[in-house]
């Protein structure tokens, strides 16, 4: 069967019309992984037994007339969100082993839908990182061109999307960990709006920043994910109680009239030429669709990597605590003091990125330091918040690149990490502001690589963002990778 | 030297909630090892905590109990540190906007009554406990009590003795006890003190260096505490040496103080508003439905008591300062208003049976109290009758005329046989009538007794003993 771009929205039509049969399409995807993972490296658990039981499940759902959206669509899953029975490692030493024994509201509210988990999905440790280097098992390479990483932190779930691999995957985005590698690997990943869908059972990286979503063949196929696990859960007190429209009702709408609010910071130094062209012929594009263009300001823009890394890191700090050896996980051998075995436990079960944060977090909050960097970093947030405010007053979405390059190569750069906490630049402010974007192809560089542009809009609005890029990818022509 | 000790109070209470503060798992005191918790007491990865409404209710109650002011905006904090019994490495607690704050609560002293000011009340978890295994040298975590939802309520530094912190303390457990939001049993742990103390010279214008001792459990040993510490401090001061500011830990079979930790080892907790739970805002309609939820306070009942009822202070006292004998008290003044009797009953009776049987817990309704006081009152049963009929009652609760009837209590009032057997004994004893009349009253005892023991159960002796006078003169 030829897997290049098939989208939910057409294996749902496949499914339901008897074309394919939900253990047939897991087959496929199931071999697929077996001939092209080895190369791409996205999974960290291939759940090949459970897979084939879920579609028979799925099969007998939908003869019986009742399939839901996404019963029978294969699923990858990134290693940070909680599977029941299923290994969550969160790509760490530290939980090498770790077999939750609750499922993620989110796995709750698909698994319902009788969805198929093909496995668990690579990524940066404890989703730190934008490279998924910092995976304790492997690397993962980006499916257009193997010297080059697939962004990260939910590398491994673009990479197999990006590869078909799967159709559809889900990541988690703390400061652009959908977005930047969905960019990376030339797919579409949406980032929703900061407590629309339920964190219990994502493992926690930056409480006040992480949001789970889908990362997919196009902004369609997130609109119907996103559908599904939204909303609010008794089990996670963030979440909101604001009802959720369909984020698919306003697809295939006209786009003309709406206002596309350009910020020039996003398009200064530090951006490739080659992005700030693509990312700027896509507005063009919008505005032959009969969207106004408008020029604006961000000025926090240059306090938003430090603002951001302070309070992701502090939280980090925080929740990472909590891994010490006595309850789960690893635990190093040959100490019995409390004190010595934490210590011998967290030096080795942690890597290297991980002590980084946990280091830059500990010392932001430790007291004496807490007003010169958590605080301030605080009152930039309610900066950043204002400045988006201001924005949506006037406009009806933001377009920006999604990063400042395309996908970099292993040998650059990812050991100097403050060139890599800079390359966030584009995707932090959105979840400091708590708002939600998508991030879509829009070109491809000089060496073939992907671009990505993101569209962000006002909180709840995923409708319009998903209208957008869908207007957009209409009209784009899409290059898959060779594998 | 005379030294004046500066004391303030950390009283740490379990709230009476069914579950956990951040989770459903029962809040219970006991159960088998880690069999009352959950991931999400546990600190497993992927779980969030979820704010429990009613220990939040709970908090505000303890609040307006001690006239407190209630912060409509209110936020969770987290305190780090590194601990085998804190499984997430940190407790979710309130650092800057606690629920309740500038609250004070009355204590009587030698020198009269003493408004002691409540700095605030927040709202935090309880950690696990740990038990050490000295023969297999292991320490092993118990998380049952993880997550129990915990008031601390700190004092100003109002306090000069240890006689002060103790009433205080028992005052504290009263008014939690009557809000009904902690069982105050401090064998349980379910309320403990920190006490800060410094001492400073009489004509001194600012306090001394304070010690903190933690974790004391009982009201004895903050009292032996706070008497040591003042001890040691005098001597530090009386040789010319410096209190160091230090967290000392109470030795219960020395009665002494040790140092734990000092200053300069404080642990940094790293606090930072808890991004996992949502700050919390009242309403007025939300506080004022919490204050119109409060039963009536300890206060406000002697008041009763005293105005209303009648009673003497000593003996308000006596049942104001015991929740579930005033609960009682006022639940048979409900169905019987004779508040003095009741009074009386409930002092000189009742409590000697309770003390007698070693509990406080009441086997019979305070209906069936009422009851028995009101037959005795009306004569449907003797004095001496009604207080066999109470011990029966606290062996077997049953219906007071069920016991009396069962046992031949029951006055019957049958002024017929009254008359028939006073006759009769009349006629037996003519030279005792005779001496009667005669003026001879000493002798009307006998008759009387002859009396009452034909007629036990038939009438009472105040009626018979009308009868019996009648007839003679």
């Amino acid at each position: 069967m030829d897997f290049q771009n098939l989208t939910v929205k057409d294996l749902r039509a496949k499914l339901d019309q008897k074309e394919i049969s939900a253990p047939e399409l897991t087959k496929a995807y199931l071999e697929r992984i077996s001939e092209k993972d080895p190369l791409v490296k996205s999974f960290i658990t291939v759940c090949e037994d459970s897979a084939l039981e879920q579609a028979e499940a799925a099969q007998w759902r939908i003869d019986a007339g009742e399939a839901a959206p996404l019963t029978g669509i294969p699923f990858g899953i990134k290693d940070n969100i909680c599977t029941q029975g299923v290994k969550t490692t969160c790509a760490s030493k530290m939980l090498e082993d770790f077999v939750p024994p609750y499922q993620a509201t989110v796995m709750e509210k698909l698994c319902g839908q009788d969805i198929v988990m093909l496995g668990k999905l690579n990524m940066d440790e404890f989703a730190m990182g934008g490279s998924t280097a910092t995976s304790y098992f492997a690397k993962t390479v980006n499916p257009y061109d193997s010297s080059k990483v697939p962004g990260g932190s939910s590398g491994g779930s673009a990479a197999c999307v990006s590869a078909s691999m799967a159709p559809v995957a889900l990541g988690s985005d703390t400061g652009g960990s959908i977005r930047q590698p969905a960019s990376f690997c030339g797919v579409t990943g949406l980032k929703p709006t900061y407590s629309s869908v339920s964190r219990f059972g994502l493992v926690a990286f930056a409480s006040s920043l992480d949001q789970i979503g889908p990362i997919a063949n196009s902004a369609y196929d997130c609109g119907i994910v996103f559908n599904s696990i939204c909303g609010f859960d008794p089990h996670d007190g963030t979440t909101s109680r604001h009802p959720h429209g369909d984020a698919l009702s306003l697809i295939g709408q006209s786009v003309a009239g709406l206002k596309i609010a350009v910020p020039k910071e996003f398009f200064e130094a530090g951006i490739d030429d080659e992005v700030k062209e693509s990312v700027y012929a896509a507005v063009k594009a919008y505005e032959a669709m009969g969207a106004k263009a408008v020029e604006v300001s961000m000025p926090s823009l240059k306090y938003a990597i430090p603002a951001y890394y302070l309070i992701s890191s502090a939280e980090a700090s925080s929740n990472l605590s909590r891994y010490d050896g006595i309850k789960y996980g690893y635990r190093a051998q040959g100490e019995d003091d409390y004190n010595a075995l934490i210590r011998k436990t967290r030096d080795e079960g942690f890597g290297t990125e991980v002590k980084r944060r946990i280091l830059l977090g500990t010392y932001a909050l430790a007291s004496g330091y807490y007003d010169a960097y958590y605080k301030k970093a605080l009152y930039l947030k309610g900066k950043i918040r204002e400045e988006y405010n201001a924005i949506f007053k006037e406009c009806d979405v933001m377009v920006t690149p999604t990063a400042p390059s395309t996908a970099f190569g292993f040998d650059e750069g990812i050991s100097d990490p403050a060139k890599m906490y800079l390359a966030d630049i584009c995707t932090v402010t959105v979840n400091i502001a708590g708002l939600p974007a998508i991030s879509t192809p829009c070109g491809y560089g000089k060496n073939g690589m992907p671009i990505g542009m993101s569209i962000v809009g006002k909180a709840f609005d995923e409708a319009r963002i998903i209208q957008m890029a869908d207007a957009f990818e209409r009209d784009f022509k899409r290059v898959a990778p060779v594998l | 030297m005379q030294y004046i000790p500066v004391i303030g109070l950390e009283i740490h209470a379990e709230l009476l909630t069914d579950s956990k503060v951040f989770c459903t798992c029962s809040a219970e005191f006991g159960g088998d090892q880690n069999s009352r918790c959950c991931p999400v007491c546990s600190g497993f990865p992927g779980t969030l905590p979820v704010l429990n409404q009613r220990a939040v209710e709970y908090a505000v109650k303890a609040g307006f109990a001690m006239n407190c002011s209630i912060n409509k905006y209110s936020k969770f904090d987290r305190k780090n540190y590194f601990y085998p019994d804190l499984p997430k490495a940190y407790q979710i607690s309130q650092l800057d906007l606690p629920l309740c704050i500038n609250g004070k609560v009355k204590i009587e002293t030698e020198k009269g009554e003493k408004w002691i000011r409540i700095n605030r009340i927040h709202l935090e978890e309880d950690a696990g406990k740990l038990v050490h295994d000295d023969i297999n040298a292991t320490s092993l975590a118990d998380y049952n009590r993880c997550g129990v939802p915990l008031i601390e309520i700190v004092t100003e530094p109002d306090l000069s003795s240890a006689e002060e912190a103790r009433a205080f303390v028992e005052q504290v457990s009263l008014l939690l006890q009557y809000a009904g939001v902690c069982d105050c049993k401090m064998e349980q742990g379910s309320i403990r003190a920190d006490v800060n103390i410094s001492i400073m010279p009489p004509d001194a214008k600012e306090f001394g260096t304070r010690a903190e001792i933690k974790n004391l459990n009982s009201l004895k040993s903050i009292t032996r505490a706070i008497d040591y510490e003042i001890k040691r401090q005098a001597e530090l001061l009386d040789k010319g040496e410096k209190v160091v500011q230090e967290t000392r830990r109470f030795n219960d079979n020395h009665g002494t103080t040790k140092p734990m930790r000092s200053k300069e080892d404080a642990q940094d907790y790293r606090y930072f508003p808890e991004p996992d739970i949502q700050p919390v805002n009242f309403t007025d309609e939300d506080l004022a439905a919490i204050r119109a939820s409060l039963p009536k306070l300890p206060d406000e009942r002697l008041k009763q008591y005293m105005v209303e009822y009648g009673l003497s202070e000593t003996d308000s006292k006596i049942i104001v300062n015991d929740v579930k004998l005033s609960d009682f008290f006022d639940a048979a003044v409900s169905v019987y208003p004779n508040y003095k009797n009741i009074c009386n009953f409930v002092l000189t009776e009742l409590l000697r049976r309770l003390k007698e049987t070693e509990t406080d817990d009441i086997p019979f309704s305070a209906e069936h109290f009422a009851t028995l006081v009101k037959m005795v009152d009306e004569g449907k049963v003797s004095r001496n009758d009604g207080k066999t009929i109470l011990r029966y009652m606290l062996e077997n609760p049953a219906h007071p005329e069920e016991i009396a009837k069962a046992n031949g209590f029951l006055v019957v009032n049958d002024m017929g046989a009254v008359d028939e057997v006073i006759c009769a004994v009349m006629a037996e004893r003519p030279d005792l009538v005779e001496q009667y009349r005669a003026g001879e009253k000493k002798v009307f005892g006998f008759l009387m007794g002859q009396c009452t023991s034909r007629l036990k159960g038939i009438a009472n002796p105040k009626d018979i003993k009308t009868a019996l006078e009648n007839k003679l003169s």
